[in-house]
């Protein structure tokens, strides 16, 4: 544990991504490989089962420093990070010098507190904190709270992997992929040369992303050299049929199995060795359109799904890309040619695959007026693809874009504010807004971001001077500013006070030029969810 | 009456026994003022009092015109009915708690304080009174501020290691009190030449008048154009991050010294490389400590929140209130300011 807190200090002690990256390669080159697994792991985002709840940490916490809990409660509503609540509350003592190595943590200790009882779970946290040095105290509550976050991506590991071992970054992206398990031997094989059978197994090809399209359209050269497709609003998925398996993989790299029966069973049909990357929409065939994001959320949250929700909300894949076809990997081949074989692949195939039509256009500007029908055929926009373009790994500028209707809009007034986490901590970052009812504001959202660090540090004091009320660690403030928000999507709610429920709700602005008067009404937003 | 010894209002805290403000906000006819910071030390009153030790730092701050008397610590004097006196807080070179006996009673305001060692100022005096107002800027068991000298180990570690990747290493901290400490400490570890940014140059003087020992130091602005700072450490104060000035110090790694590093989070949402954690604050030990030594009966809280404080001590037995219970005072200061 001691080199792997080494690590952590470097990477948290430089803002320079190339040192982080440095620092890593050379942690992964020296360290012992049952260590090195565990913190490929760790770093790029993966997570322990929890064993242990908030509340025992507090008790626990409690116990060793004599602190009330509503002391312990406001400090780490000020630090933002219970690990590190935990670490600074501690008494200092001297560690008693043993070294636990990270793999041990990880596949021995920390698991082994969910075998306890929770007073037992209490006295052995306290017993751990006590032998350790605070740096690791902190290390240790965040294995176990949750993943590491200290400015490392996934695949910013990737390529510190890939300068370790002199390999391609595409292929280590491809190697970890789907749900790497971390062994001695699995950290091994990352550094092993290319084979010719990589792409074999249960392991899902790395995604290829698109990126928001920021400059003007016609930009982009020849229409003719693109395809148009409409963006979607489901869940972006991996579909493989090999061998005897059908493997549905979310573009989160976690397996859905069970979960969308109907697709595994219409895969069935599909030849062994084909991989196609689509999106799954809940769409009854008997309507012209997807049904909203909402009916799909209800499918997700379901491991196994009973009859009346398969009935009522049923599931189809939109296929948009073919990877592999008879075992062999496609993605080198111009998207034109992919396209092709997946049209042949699917052409007489049942209809719960479709293929993702193409818009046709002659000009841009023929685009600019389909994409304006984008809401009232529930997508969220258009997709712009070069028709050259390979299957490459993440999110690469250049050959895929994804072009979206503008957002919706609202003036809402702020109500409630809370402490954020991470590098937010300690501020009012977590803003609640509502809109008017007859006389009455009510909340309608929530959102994180969109301000600036200097209107964030003015917000945040005006906050703290204007606070009316206290509930726990949100306050709520004198109604007096106004924000513009946008949104993607809104609905009706039967969970939501308001009675809408609004989907990515973000800052655009902060209204200085408008008085809380106003703001929109909720009956606007009916009419929005409504329409 | 705590209120004849001291009433909040909005030119500042007043003494209405003896009339004369603390660190007042606006121009009054008298002022008492504890040390020479900016959110304290303000132009426009037509008199001040101050302690000795920070008469010429104050003079920097209140302009050549100001009228200015100074005061040995412990030395008495009469201000209406009162009579005063001022003792070290240990905060920055000439800072001074202010004690006022009046009415039949003694009033302590400590103004802002540490309990830590500082080679740069006297050290802070518990003074025995009835009622205390105490600062509370870090207001809350975490922080606790570690050893001064890991401290600067970490920060000649750091600074050998930008020498060894040949960049500068840019240390960011306050120009008055902070900046000084850190040239005292570090003159004991290394006799190198540290660099510094225009606005510390001539405070850093008044403290060498002042007797303060430190490192060698240069101005920036001194040294030959295209000077190449590689493997050099250089002083700034934070208003000069991301500022032109930082050209010259091109691939710097950047520090940031202050009570704030404590968090993580305070010190990534700055985007410092590195945060040290030397604060001219007391912290939560050092708080309960000063509000048990002066044995007052009744303690009045002041900055920011200070709400985790007062409950604290109150469930310690303590009467502890927030100064704002006495009438309400503009704070001087941003929820950050002060570290």
């Amino acid at each position: 544990m001691r080199r792997f807190a080494a690590l952590y200090d470097a990477l948290d002690r430089t803002a320079s991504t190339s040192a982080k990256r440095d620092a890593m390669a050379a942690y992964f080159a020296d360290a012992p490989a049952e260590d090195a697994a565990w913190a490929v792991y760790v770093l790029g985002g993966g997570k322990l089962k929890r064993t242990a709840t908030s509340t025992e940490l507090r008790t626990a916490l409690a116990a060793e420093t004599g602190y009330a809990d509503w002391l312990i409660d406001d400090s780490y509503a000020h630090v933002g990070d219970l690990a590190e609540t935990i670490a600074l509350m501690l008494p200092r003592r001297e560690a008693d010098g043993t070294d636990t190595p990270l793999h041990v943590w990880m596949e021995a200790r920390l698991p082994s507190l969910a075998r306890l009882e929770s007073t037992e779970r209490v006295e052995t946290l306290r017993d751990w904190w006590r032998a350790l040095p605070a740096a690791q105290v902190f290390l240790v509550n965040k294995l176990l709270t949750g993943s590491l976050r200290v400015g490392v991506s996934q695949r910013l590991v990737v390529q510190a992997i890939a300068q370790w071992t002199s390999l391609p970054t595409d292929l280590i992206a491809h190697r970890l992929s789907g749900t790497w398990k971390p062994s001695a031997d699995a950290f091994r094989a990352l550094a092993e040369p290319e084979r010719a059978d990589e792409h074999a197994g249960e392991r899902p090809y790395p995604f290829f992303l698109a990126s928001p399209l920021e400059h003007e359209v016609d930009t982009l050269g020849a229409v003719s050299d693109w395809l148009a497709e409409w963006k979607w609003d489901g869940i972006r998925a991996q579909l493989m049929r090999r061998g005897d398996e059908v493997i549905l993989w979310s573009r989160g790299e976690e397996r859905l199995d069970g979960r969308f029966p109907e697709l595994e069973t219409a895969a069935r049909t599909l030849p062994d060795g084909c991989v196609i990357d689509g999106e799954i929409l809940a769409w009854s065939l008997d309507e012209a359109h997807p049904l909203l994001f909402a009916a799909l959320q209800k499918r997700i949250g379901k491991l196994k799904p009973g009859p009346k929700l398969l009935a009522d909300t049923p599931v189809r894949l939109m296929a948009y890309d073919l990877l592999e076809l008879d075992g062999k990997d496609l993605r080198e081949a111009p998207l034109r040619e992919r396209r092709t074989r997946l049209a042949a692949l699917l052409d007489g195939h049942t209809t719960t695959f479709m293929l993702s039509p193409e818009v046709p256009a002659h000009a841009w500007a023929d685009l600019a007026a389909i994409r304006a029908e984008s809401r009232e055929r529930r997508t969220e926009g258009l997709m712009l693809k070069r028709l050259d373009s390979p299957y490459r790994v993440g999110r690469k500028r250049g050959d895929w874009w994804k072009w979206k209707v503008d957002p919706y809009t609202i003036d809402a007034v702020l109500l409630y504010a809370q402490p954020g986490h991470g590098r937010r901590s300690g501020l009012f970052t977590d803003y609640t807004f509502g809109v008017w009812d007859g006389e009455a504001l009510v909340p309608v959202a929530k959102a994180y971001s969109g301000l600036d660090d200097d209107e964030i540090g003015r917000l945040d004091r005006w906050i703290r001077a204007n606070t009316i009320d206290r509930f726990g660690p949100v306050r709520s403030v004198q109604p007096t500013h106004v924000f513009e928000l946008a949104f993607e999507a809104i609905q009706a709610s039967g969970r939501h006070k308001a009675g809408v429920a609004v989907r990515f709700p973000r800052i655009l602005r902060w209204r200085t030029d408008l008085a809380i008067r106003d703001a929109d009404k909720l009956d606007d937003l009916r009419r929005l969810a409504s329409g | 009456m705590d209120s004849d010894l001291l009433l909040p209002r909005p030119e500042g805290l007043y003494c209405p026994a003896g009339d004369f403000y603390i660190d007042p906000m606006l121009p009054v006819a008298r002022a008492v003022v504890t040390h020479a910071h900016g959110d304290h030390a303000r132009a426009g009153s037509a008199l001040y009092h101050v302690a000795s030790a920070g008469a010429a730092l104050m003079r920097e701050r209140l302009g050549a015109t100001a009228t200015i008397r100074a005061y040995d610590y412990g030395e008495r004097f009469t201000l209406g009915e009162t009579v005063l006196s001022l003792h070290p807080s240990g905060h920055v070179l000439g800072a001074a708690q202010v004690r006022i006996e009046g009415r039949g009673k003694v009033a302590v305001v400590s103004g802002d304080y540490k309990r830590d060692p500082d080679p740069t100022c006297a050290p802070f005096e518990p003074v025995p009174c009835d009622v205390f107002v105490t600062e509370s800027t870090f207001g809350l068991p975490i922080y606790r501020w570690p050893p001064m000298s890991e401290v600067i180990h970490d920060l000649m570690a750091w600074w050998a290691a930008c020498a060894e990747r040949g960049i500068p290493a840019v240390l960011f901290c306050y120009a008055l009190g902070k900046a000084q400490r850190i040239l005292a400490e570090l003159a004991t570890r290394t006799d190198r030449t540290v660099y510094l940014h225009g606005a510390m140059v001539r405070l850093v003087e008044d403290y060498r008048e002042a007797g303060v020992r430190m490192v060698m130091t240069e101005a920036v602005s001194e040294t030959a154009r295209g000077r190449d700072f590689a493997g050099e450490l250089i002083l700034a104060p934070p208003s000069a991050a991301g500022a032109p000035w930082m050209k010259r110090f091109s691939k710097a790694s950047t520090g940031f010294a202050s009570g704030w590093m404590q968090v993580r989070g305070a010190r990534r949402r700055r985007g410092y490389d590195r945060g040290f954690i030397v604060s001219d604050h007391a912290d939560w030990p050092g708080l309960i400590r000063s509000v048990e030594d002066c044995g007052a009966k009744r303690i009045y809280v002041t900055h920011g929140d200070g709400e985790a404080l007062i409950r604290y001590l109150r469930e310690r037995g303590h009467d502890a209130r927030s100064l704002r219970s006495l009438g309400a005072m503009p704070d001087a200061r941003a929820s950050e300011e002060g570290d």
